[in-house]
């Protein structure tokens, strides 16, 4: 579904991406952890192309997103993105927000949008929540509908950019659930996080990150029961 | 006390009328060509970007009166000493005796671009205070540059811009009176003509300014409560 070849990305001089190599296959959810400054939200962000690799080439169920000649915005529909800051539009209520991009993107009605999005609200159950503006959510809701505003545009992969990191404790566990019922229906999805409960009981795959490389990849009881790269050892042993 | 009774409705009936309504076209306009400078200023083409930047830079860095004299004078010697030059050079026939604009137009010209170029400022501003992530999260979903701002980001800067706008307004509801150097028979001007009358200059300046004080006091209630609506909900 996707796959990474010789991957690089620096800002001005400075390397943050070196040299990543890696494959999600369809259904797989994959969990990327690191210490912070590792590379990892920038690894997932050059996925959508919201940062431009420097060299390298990203194919998203075949499709090259590196060559000129792909159109990112058809790709982008197809690739969904849950942000940490969660990034709703405050200007709009939930069911705008799910409903925006469908509607402009998709062509679809406005009937057509809105069943689409009080479908997905309630699957993140939020039902009761359509006429709400954001401000008034707390975060964990309103993570929950940029969840809801992505799925309404049936991607095939979804990116998950530490999208528990900015709640309050007692919330992350609503939008975990949520994430754990995409992983079950068989969602692709590619999550960075510190969640590392998250990773072992979800992720079919843990890739570790340090100072932009791709340090060690395995299943979960791989890399956190039996870690090969003394970095990945240090990093568990700090944080387990 | 008897002269300014006397010329009040002339003060307000012509020249706050006239003041405002320049005022209000002026801005218009201005909003119009702020909002074209204002996404030129951000564009990634360089070309526009630097259009826009040398207008902007132009206009909020000569003096309104110079624009004034340059748009009222300025403009039709320069086209006038064009057709000589075509007549001479090239025995085209001439077109015009002069190319005087009227007053109005003139006075249009002069406050649209002055204005345009403070809020082609204001809206990049507006533009710019939006978060990263909304463009973003925009993009993401699959919506062009176009449709981002034009469904997300703008409709956010609209809000945001209407506190500077209205100072704008009242700043141009000022210059204005700049106009009355052309003749042009706007507030300031009326109140000229009623002295060059009477000579009651005291009396007349005050009600003059009072006039403005009253239009400028209004306008500047309606930007508070504007701010205080759109500050919650931000």
């Amino acid at each position: 579904m996707i796959e990474v070849k010789n991957l690089y990305k620096n800002f001005g001089k400075l390397e943050v991406l070196k040299d990543i190599n890696c494959r999600v296959a369809l259904q797989e959810v994959v969990c990327v952890i690191g210490p912070s400054g590792s590379g990892k939200s920038t690894f997932l962000r050059c996925l959508n192309l919201l940062e431009e690799p420097t060299a390298g080439d990203i194919y998203i169920d075949g499709i090259n997103l590196t060559d000129k000649n792909t159109n990112i915005n058809a790709v982008r529909q197809d690739v969904g993105m849950v942000f940490q800051r969660f990034n709703l539009f405050p200007h709009k209520t939930a069911l705008d927000n799910v409903c925006l991009a469908p509607m402009k993107v998709k062509k679809l009605s406005r009937d057509e949008a809105e069943k689409i999005a009080r479908e997905l609200l309630d699957k993140v159950g939020l039902s009761d929540k359509a006429d709400v503006y954001p401000e008034q959510l707390s975060g964990g809701q309103q993570q929950r509908v940029a969840i809801a505003r992505v799925l309404a545009m049936r991607p095939k992969v979804m990116l998950f950019d530490e999208p528990t990191s900015a709640l309050d404790p007692e919330m992350v566990g609503e939008v975990l659930a949520v994430m754990k019922d995409l992983a079950r229906e068989g969602m692709t999805m590619v999550v960075v996080t510190h969640e590392m409960g998250f990773a072992r009981e979800v992720g079919d795959r843990v890739i570790f990150m340090d100072e932009g490389r791709l340090v060690e990849e395995g299943t979960p009881e791989q890399v956190f029961g039996n870690p090969q790269n003394e970095r990945t050892r240090t990093f568990l042993g700090k944080i387990l | 006390m008897d002269v300014v009774i006397e010329n009040l409705p002339v003060l307000i009936f012509q020249g706050a009328k006239i003041t405002l309504q320049i005022t209000i076209i002026s801005v218009a306009i201005g909003c119009l060509l702020g909002l074209i400078g204002g996404l030129s200023r951000l564009s990634r083409r360089k070309v526009l970007r630097f259009l826009a930047t040398a207008y902007v830079d132009f206009f909020r860095g000569t003096p309104l009166l110079v624009q004034i004299f340059i748009v009222y004078f300025g403009i039709p010697k320069l086209l006038m000493d064009l057709q000589s030059f075509m007549v001479d050079s090239y025995g085209m026939t001439p077109v015009a005796d002069s190319f005087a604009l009227p007053r109005f137009l003139a006075a249009v010209i002069a406050c649209s671009l002055n204005s345009g170029a403070y809020v082609a400022e204001i809206f990049r501003a507006g533009v710019q205070s939006i978060e990263r992530g909304q463009m973003e999260a925009a993009r993401s979903l699959g919506m062009t540059h176009g449709q981002a701002m034009r469904y997300v980001i703008l409709p956010q800067a609209f809000k945001r811009v209407i506190p500077p706008l209205g100072n704008e307004f009242i700043a141009m509801l000022k210059d204005t009176s700049l106009l009355s150097v052309i003749g042009f028979a706007e507030l300031t001007r009326n109140g000229q003509l009623i002295i060059a009358r009477t000579y009651e200059s005291f009396a007349i300046w005050l009600t003059v300014g009072f006039i403005y004080l009253i239009m400028t006091f209004t306008l500047s209630r309606i930007v508070d409560y504007l701010e205080r609506r759109y500050k919650t909900g931000d």
